[in-house]
């Protein structure tokens, strides 16, 4: 894709030296005016957390391993990468890559980069995402020295990593904005302020050029830059656009190329205007409620199951979010890689009459009737679709009679009342995947994962499974572990799954190199823009 | 009049101080903190992140930290915006927002000021009406319908101005928020002066300027705009403070660089530091601006003494 956009390109140049008309167009600086979903908290790739700041990140440093347009992972600083047959050592091979002031790229970068994200002084939130490297969870946590990192120069273009265990999605890991290189002197030299435009150096296709929070962030292209001949699009300007609707109008009044986000309630109307302009494809992430299993009833499983049940998922993702969610009988969302076949609830494509019928008895034997109602109340962070899906759904629940309340919180304030395990029935969540792997999304109920367990499930069997799963280092067998381990899941339910995400973009036809994909990324240097 | 002026700001000084020590506690009232995210982070991470902002302090050294900053002219680090701290983001959202506010202010004065009058003098007649009338409906329009409602007629239909972003403060980019901005005031203005002016051309002394035979003009001019003005500045004075500190709505619906929305995204994000930071600045404009109110007053009413 990239090669014939670069052909092209060269094209016009050559035309251009020929005909000076043509070499006035060609030379016209090439601009990509993006939205993007908010402002970056921080443009340090090991302070970094949030989605927005990916999307810059990617564009302005190349990792040992990129994605492509489809995210496909492929080689980006690496040249090539050999495993050791136990899957525990990566060697990397390093290319000629420059940083954008001219110094080489080299294997000790990154050793300094994968020990200062690890260093607890760094404050780095995604931290745990490199865990698989060895010793790397003991330095975050203070109880090794950084210098223990499994990641060692053996010279200045071979860079050789060692692993806790097998981890079949590492180099995926090593997409991650985490994962992304620093360079050194400059980090020394200025300390954090080597984010800021007139200190910041860096080695993808584009170097920061201007940053103003709530405005804009404009990134040039990086001549040091190894493929910078096949790079179209000169600049890139950022816009941080909280509001949704107030990119689709500047998108329709010719302002902006792509939006990274769209007001869901509106999509519908947007699909008639823009046409195949909207993009929803699948994104890598899935929507739920927790049950709080500590508390009666909720203890029982017939009761979750009978809740799951009567959930009407086609009507919610149809009606609440405008066809942008699908809907959902798993965990794990679907497409995701090394899974094969998903596993999906038994009751899936049954009819809802008789999924009514078995939830009246499950809840019957559990010992719920007209006589004594089962009373819940589902608490979610405020936003107008989230209350909307819990209306439909305490909806659905009467018809079974329970009865529902609702309770709402600011985003922090929910969270951070599941955190520190407050009392709660039934709660709002959602996980959208790091990387692209079952273990992602099969790990949040794990019983020893304090963080993201809000049900507190806590299944010896499930835990042996995720466990025989990490050792397993066959894809195959290991998906079949993986999967029965999401049987279980089904069985117990401590999450109710209802829709997999869709990511929403709109996405001018100038605009060429936009691949959908399940990541959602979208590095600028492979698109182009034409008239 | 210096001597008084001092003695104001002096004053403001005790209320600074109550200010800052009940936003400090209100805020850490607030359930969660600025590292609660939707997705948790580890028990040690977040332990590294508390030491690193001086969060696993105790509250009051943690305030008197601040306090100890705050005198240096120091407002801390911002939580969420962690490459900046807060004066950085001051620096470079105040100008944006005094600009839009100013412009905003001075549009809904010289507007306000002169349909009232209009009206005024036109008392029960159609044109009084049609004022009145717009009037009330810029008051009861909120700004988040205007907003989007101007961009899409004036940037997306008829393309004659953009839809919304600061394009490095070009005054096409200024049009549509300091009009959004200045339109409810220019109703309140408007209102104010029309209800004053009626009032103010029955009054004696008028009756009088009119008897002695002065020019129509000198007599609305001169002498009865001068007291039918009085409640416009009392109302511009709280206005222009909140003006000049920056909308969230027009800031966010436009995408404005300013402050305005610092207020509200630091209170969700619980960014502590930020949110002390614009509390501050806004106290500063309302003391400063109800300080300039009264200066006015005994500019323009003679019986008004200073002391």
């Amino acid at each position: 894709m990239i090669k014939t956009v670069g052909s092209a390109f060269r094209a016009t140049l050559l035309a251009g030296a020929l005909l000076a008309a043509t070499s006035l167009t060609a030379a016209a600086e090439v601009v990509y005016h993006r939205g993007n979903d908010g402002n970056p908290e921080t443009l340090d790739q090991h302070k970094t957390s949030t989605v927005a700041e990916g999307h810059i990140l990617r564009d302005l440093y190349e990792g040992l391993m990129v994605y492509d347009a489809r995210a496909k992972v492929v080689p980006g600083v690496a040249e090539s990468v050999e495993v050791s047959d136990d899957g525990m050592v990566y060697t990397f091979k390093l290319r000629d890559a420059k940083w954008s002031n001219g110094d080489p790229v080299t294997a000790g970068d990154f050793v300094y980069s994968l020990r200062r994200i690890m260093t607890p002084e760094t404050g780095a939130k995604y931290a745990n995402i490199l865990y698989p490297v060895k010793n790397a969870e003991k330095i975050n946590k203070g109880e090794a020295k950084p210098e223990t990192l499994g990641v060692v120069a053996l010279d200045d273009k071979t860079l050789e990593i060692t692993l806790e265990q097998a981890t079949p999605y590492f180099l995926e890991l090593l997409t991650h904005q985490t994962g992304l290189p620093v360079h050194p002197a400059s980090v020394e030299a200025h300390g954090t302020d080597f984010v800021k435009p007139e200190n910041i150096v860096t080695n993808g296709a584009y170097t920061l050029a201007e940053f103003t929070p709530n405005d804009k962030l404009v990134a040039v292209k990086n001549a040091h830059y190894h493929g910078a001949d096949n790079v179209a699009i000169d600049k890139v300007i950022f816009y941080p656009i909280e509001d949704r609707a107030s990119c689709v109008r500047r998108f329709e009044a010719g302002e902006i190329h792509s939006c990274s986000d769209l007001p869901t309630d509106q999509i519908a109307a947007l699909r008639t205007k823009f046409g195949d302009q909207v993009r929803t494809p699948p994104y890598l992430g899935t929507y739920y409620y927790s049950f709080n299993m500590k508390k009666p009833p909720l203890d029982d499983v017939r009761v979750r199951r009978a809740l799951s049940l009567v959930v009407d998922r086609e009507y919610i993702g149809e009606d609440i979010w405008g066809g942008t969610m699908v809907p959902a009988y798993s965990l794990v969302p679907p497409g995701i890689n090394n899974y094969g076949e998903p596993v999906e609830a038994d009751y899936k494509g049954k009819a809802m009459l008789d999924r009514e019928d078995e939830a009246l008895k499950l809840l019957g034997e559990a010992g719920f009737g007209p006589d004594k109602p089962l009373k819940l109340e589902i608490m979610y962070n405020t936003s107008e679709n989230h209350k909307n899906t819990a209306i439909a759904i305490a909806d659905m629940w009467k018809t079974i009679g329970v009865e529902t309340t609702m309770v709402n919180r600011d985003l922090a304030s929910h969270y951070a009342h599941l955190r520190e395990k407050g009392d709660y029935d039934i709660a709002r969540a959602g996980w959208i995947g790091d990387y692209s792997d079952p273990q992602n999304f099969l790990f949040l109920v794990e019983s020893d994962n304090d963080g993201f367990n809000y049900a507190n499930y806590a299944n010896p069997e499930y835990d042996a499974l995720m466990d025989k799963a990490a050792a397993e280092t066959d894809l195959e067998k290991r998906a079949e572990i993986l999967r029965q381990a999401e049987t279980l899941f089904l069985r117990d339910l401590p999450f109710l799954p209802i829709l997999y995400y869709s990511s929403h973009s709109l996405v001018s036809p100038k605009l060429s190199g936009w691949e959908d994909n399940l990541q959602n990324v979208h590095p600028t240097r492979l698109m182009s823009i034409g008239n | 009049m210096l001597g008084y002026v001092l003695r104001r700001l002096f004053t403001a000084i005790p209320t600074l101080f109550f200010i800052v020590t009940g936003a400090f506690f209100l805020i850490r009232v607030a359930p969660g903190g600025p590292f609660n995210l939707e997705r948790p982070l580890e028990a040690k991470v977040m332990e590294n992140l508390n030491k690193i902002y001086h969060l696993d302090k105790p509250l009051w050294e943690q305030y008197l930290y601040y306090l100890g900053n705050l005198m240096r002219g120091d407002f801390g680090p911002s939580f969420v915006y962690r490459d900046f701290s807060v004066s950085e983001l001051f620096a470079s959202g105040l100008p944006v927002s005094v600009q839009i506010g100013a412009s905003a202010l001075v549009l809904a004065l010289v507007f306000g000021t002169l349909l009232g009058v209009a009206a005024a003098l036109r008392q029960n007649q159609p044109a009084d009406y049609g004022v009145v009338g717009l009037a009330t409906l810029g008051i009861t329009i909120p700004t988040f319908v205007i907003a989007p409602l101007l961009s899409l007629v004036f940037g997306v239909w008829l393309g004659w101005l953009p839809a919304g972003g600061w394009g490095d403060g070009a005054f096409a980019n200024k049009v549509l928020p300091v009009v959004t901005l200045a339109l409810p005031q220019i109703a309140v203005v408007t209102r104010l002066t029309r209800g004053a002016m009626i009032e103010a051309m029955r009054s004696h002394h008028i009756r009088t300027a009119r008897a002695y035979g002065l020019k129509p003009w000198t007599v609305v001019v001169v002498h009865a705009l001068r007291s039918a003005i009085l409640p416009v500045v009392s109302y511009a004075g709280p206005a222009a403070a909140a003006l000049l500190t920056g909308s969230v709505v027009v800031e966010t619906i436009f995408g404005i660089p300013g402050i305005g929305r610092y207020f509200v995204q630091a209170a969700l994000n619980r960014d502590y530091t930020l949110v002390m930071g614009t509390v501050i600045v806004i106290a500063i404009f309302i003391i400063i601006f109800n300080l300039v109110v009264d200066l006015l007053y005994a500019l323009i009413d003679p019986r008004v003494r200073l002391g």
